[in-house]
């Protein structure tokens, strides 16, 4: 279920050229205001844009061909910012909607509806009405509400940004459970969103596409000024081992896990370059974490230096760049406190 | 140099609008004779004259003549139907003369203690058939009314045309089954006039007032439901001596005139 | 239970919020001081009365549906398009609001009626119209349906179209969509629309007795009665304006209960 879309809405100067592949979550990532709001209601039906969106090989709206889906034909669900749950239907009713609407009977589309509020764990809820729900319950009612149409396309639109801080990483984790493996557009001003959830990324500024590739690439060597002012966070991946992680050549890296993560389920580190020492030898009474390193590159930021290595970015003194005389190929030793590691669960490493 | 409002006191011309507002107010609350005015002019003062609405264009044309003859004298006019004019009255509304449509409803103002002195009949209607100028039903008589196929509108029973025409069926003993019963005859004339009735009962007045596009036929019967209109001045009349000229002016010989060239018969 | 006003309203206000107030409340119970309640019961129960009571309560549930037919889908026409178009529609169907009643029931005549432009079709499809209780319908739905629209379209327009949009993306068709999502979101405004619409229609006089004529028992509703009570019988009036008020006290009382349990369900 191949994704394409060749769009521009001159109304609200947008621009996008966007392909995402079967399986593949998408995340548009970029500052509010930045058009991805649009982007994804274009791709819905709800705007009309000019240009072309196709699903594999059903064109969905071309205004060469003055083609035309409505939105309740395109197979493309919508979960919105806030859950946007009926107010007139209890849960159960709000998830039933969809398959009701597809065309299932009354007890078939319960059973849907049960099924999915299961999936979701909001079975206990299935009576209560969406006002006597708190904002994460709403949320995971809108999660399985939007899967139970068995979308072809899934488009996410800054689910987790009016959560209370205890709530989001239980949705994001719940999120990452159920887009896995299914066709997604993620919009999100948030990093660390797309780099738990996001197979690729596609950083929006001011209505056009201005970096894109695969996650950690983006967001760890952002090609775009843009994306370097809020991305340049060092993202790690591993799986998980004894309350670290554990990379691929071997080495742990000690972090806080946001949430219970088991031995050997994938997981990603993010640390702030701030957090990052250099050290020409390991430091003693270390912290957590010293980690042999290559200097790959030097470059100014702002008015410090980021130290770019083979392993992590680190932002340090000029002062301390002539002390520590560093240079590419300077052989290192980072320091990090485990304080500073954030574990998070994450998408397997296969699609990277 | 316009004049704001539709008064017809000299003072209104030059006096400052503010003034002209205020005493247009007053003169609403008082609608009596007022007291502005330059020295030399006789007093200015207003007559207020509450009349059945079949007077209406015969009473505009004696007011006016009574205004040229008495200099600084404004007459004004409450047109209406009979019985509310006299539930206005009795609820406090001022006013100086009343001319009603029929003496019943004189005797209830004369029962109210509403009138000053004795009420004098000026004048006295008939009802005619009236038809829409093509006459669609083909109406050539009473009769004819009583016709289930033609659409014939009354006044109700209640009000005092509607009696009258009540009376009329009775003396020439059919049965009318209207297929409206409105509150006054203009309400009748205009339901002809439009031609969505065939036929109405309305007093002749009314008829010869309504111009080429109604025709009247002349009723026998009608004789014995003829109304009297009675006038008199009233208990709370501001100037009782211009009030006995109004309707010394209305009884008069010009004023009879001017009633007989509108259709009305003499008492 | 009713508690003070909070501390952000100026206290000045409440002078003029209790004056306007007593506008409304005085003259409603001056009304039920004036009436003889020992001849209350023979007043409003004659014939005439319970006909009058009757035919009105009967056109005003037919002309409320009629209002719902027509008025949701304007509403909803009205409320999703913008544009030129749109804002002449809207004003064209909001005529009828600011319109006095009886131009309300001219303009109808001359669309209606037997010499309207309307006329000839309707003579040939044996349709009368001119003093039947189908005018009386036409009347008031005429002059209440504004109140549904507005209301609705002030509704829909709050709703806003976020929920809408979600249901399409959920499969959802255009139909299915206005009947599981836009009409159950509305509800409050649609009841209050009802309400409103149903209280026109109850109440409505000029575009009647203009348009639809005054029989008892076929067009003579309510207030016509007591527009005609007033001439002959002013305590009947009295006693059957209190019957209307108690009718549309009744309905409000009713439909304010209904829409608290919706409102409270729905947020």
């Amino acid at each position: 279920m191949t994704l394409t879309a060749d769009i521009a809405l001159e109304s609200r100067d947008v621009a996008v050229d966007l392909v995402v592949e079967t399986g593949e979550t998408l995340a548009l990532l970029g500052p509010n205001g930045a058009g991805k709001s649009t982007v994804l209601a274009a791709l819905a039906g709800l705007l009309h844009p000019r240009g072309t969106v196709a699903l594999d090989d059903r064109v969905l709206s071309d205004t060469g061909t003055r083609t035309w889906v409505a939105p309740h034909d395109r197979g493309i669900a919508l979960l919105a910012q806030e859950a946007r749950l009926f107010p007139h239907l209890d849960a159960g009713d709000n998830v039933a909607f969809g398959p009701r609407a597809r065309g299932q009977s009354r007890t078939e589309a319960a059973a849907t509806a049960a099924r999915w509020l299961d999936e979701v764990g909001m079975t206990a809820h299935a009576h209560r009405r969406p006002h006597e729900l708190s904002g994460g319950q709403q949320q995971r009612v809108a999660i399985a509400r939007a899967l139970a149409t068995e979308p072809r396309v899934l488009l996410v639109d800054e689910p987790l940004s009016a959560l209370d801080a205890e709530a989001a990483p239980e949705i994001r984790d719940l999120l990452r459970r159920v887009l896995a493996e299914r066709t997604t557009v993620l919009v999100t001003h948030e990093v660390l969103d797309a780099a738990l959830l996001a197979d690729r990324v596609a950083v929006m500024d001011a209505g056009r596409v201005v970096d894109t590739g695969e996650t950690t690439r983006v967001l760890s060597r952002p090609r775009s000024d843009f994306g370097a002012r809020f991305a340049g966070l060092n993202l790690v991946r591993g799986v998980a081992s004894d309350g670290a992680l554990l990379m691929a050549d071997g080495r742990l890296l000690h972090g806080l896990a946001e949430s219970p993560v088991a031995d050997g389920q994938p997981v990603a580190a993010v640390v702030a370059p701030s957090a990052v020492s250099i050290h020409l030898t390991h430091p003693h009474g270390s912290p957590r974490n010293s980690l042999d390193a290559v200097v790959t590159e030097l470059e100014p930021h702002g008015h410090l230096v980021r130290v770019r290595t083979d392993l992590l970015s680190a932002d340090v003194t000029p002062a301390a760049v002539a002390e520590l005389r560093l240079h590419r190929g300077s052989a290192v030793v980072l320091a990090v406190k485990a304080t500073e590691v954030h574990l998070h669960p994450s998408r397997p490493l296969s699609l990277a | 140099m316009t004049r704001p409002y539709a008064v017809r006191a000299p003072f209104a011309v030059r006096a400052p609008v503010t003034v002209a507002a205020l005493t247009l107010l007053a003169g609403c609350s008082q609608g009596s004779a007022g007291t502005t005015g330059t020295p030399q002019d006789p007093p200015a003062r207003t007559l207020t004259v509450l009349a059945a609405a079949s007077l209406q264009r015969s009473f505009e044309r004696i007011g006016s003549d009574f205004e040229g003859d008495h200099p600084g004298v404004t007459v004004r006019f409450g047109f209406g139907g009979s019985s509310g004019l006299v539930a206005q009255l009795a609820d406090g509304a001022p006013a100086d003369v009343l001319a009603t449509a029929n003496e019943p409803t004189m005797d209830t103002a004369v029962a109210e203690g509403l009138v000053a002195g004795e009420p004098t009949p000026f004048a006295s209607n008939r009802l005619q058939i009236v038809v829409p100028k093509d006459n669609p039903a083909g109406i050539r008589s009473l009769g004819d009314l009583a016709d289930p196929g033609a659409k014939v509108v009354l006044c109700a029973p209640a009000v005092p045309c509607g009696a009258a025409s009540v009376a009329v069926e009775q003396a020439a003993g059919i049965d009318i089954r209207p297929v409206s019963e409105e509150q006054s005859v203009t309400d009748v004339l205009g339901k002809v006039r439009s031609g969505e009735a065939d036929a109405g009962l309305v007093y002749v007045t009314d008829v010869a007032g309504a111009g080429d596009e109604v025709a009247g036929l002349d009723v026998a019967e009608a004789a014995s439901a003829r109304s009297t209109y009675p006038i008199a001045t009233l208990t709370r009349a501001d100037d009782a001596a211009l009030a006995e000229e109004f309707v010394a002016a209305v009884t008069g010989a010009e004023g009879q005139s001017v009633l007989q060239a509108a259709g009305f018969a003499a008492p | 239970m009713t508690r003070l006003p909070s501390l952000t309203i100026p206290r000045w206000l409440l002078v003029p919020a209790a004056l306007g107030a007593l506008l409304v409340a005085v003259p409603v119970v001056a009304m039920a001081l004036t009436v003889d309640w020992r001849e209350f019961g023979p007043l409003v129960t004659s014939e005439a009365s319970t006909d009058a009571l009757w035919l009105s309560l009967r056109t005003a549930s037919v002309s409320t549906l009629l209002c719902l037919l027509f008025g949701i889908p304007l509403a909803v026409v009205l409320a999703r398009t913008t544009g030129a178009a749109a804002t002449l529609l809207r004003s064209l169907v909001l005529l009828p609001l600011v319109l006095p009643p009886v131009v309300g029931g001219i303009a109808l005549l001359q669309a209606f009626g037997r010499r309207g432009l309307l006329g000839d079709t309707l003579d040939v499809l044996g349709l009368e119209i001119a003093f039947s209780t189908t005018a009386v319908v036409i009347a008031q739905t005429f002059v209440a349906m504004p109140f549904l629209v507005l209301s609705l379209e002030g509704a829909l327009r709050a709703a806003g179209t976020r929920f809408e949009d979600v249901a399409a993306t959920l499969g959802a068709g255009p139909t299915t969509v206005f009947r599981r999502v836009t009409l159950p979101l509305a509800l409050p405004g649609l009841v209050a629309g009802t309400v409103l619409a149903f209280a026109r229609c109850l109440g409505e006089f000029g575009a009647t007795i203009t348009f639809a004529g005054s029989l008892q028992g076929t067009t003579r509703t309510l207030p016509l009665e007591i527009y005609l009570q007033r001439e002959g019988d002013p305590q009947a009036a009295v006693a059957l304006s209190l019957v209307l008020v108690g009718v549309a006290v009744l309905v409000i009382a009713l439909t304010r209960a209904r829409r608290d349990s919706l409102v409270a369900g729905a947020t």
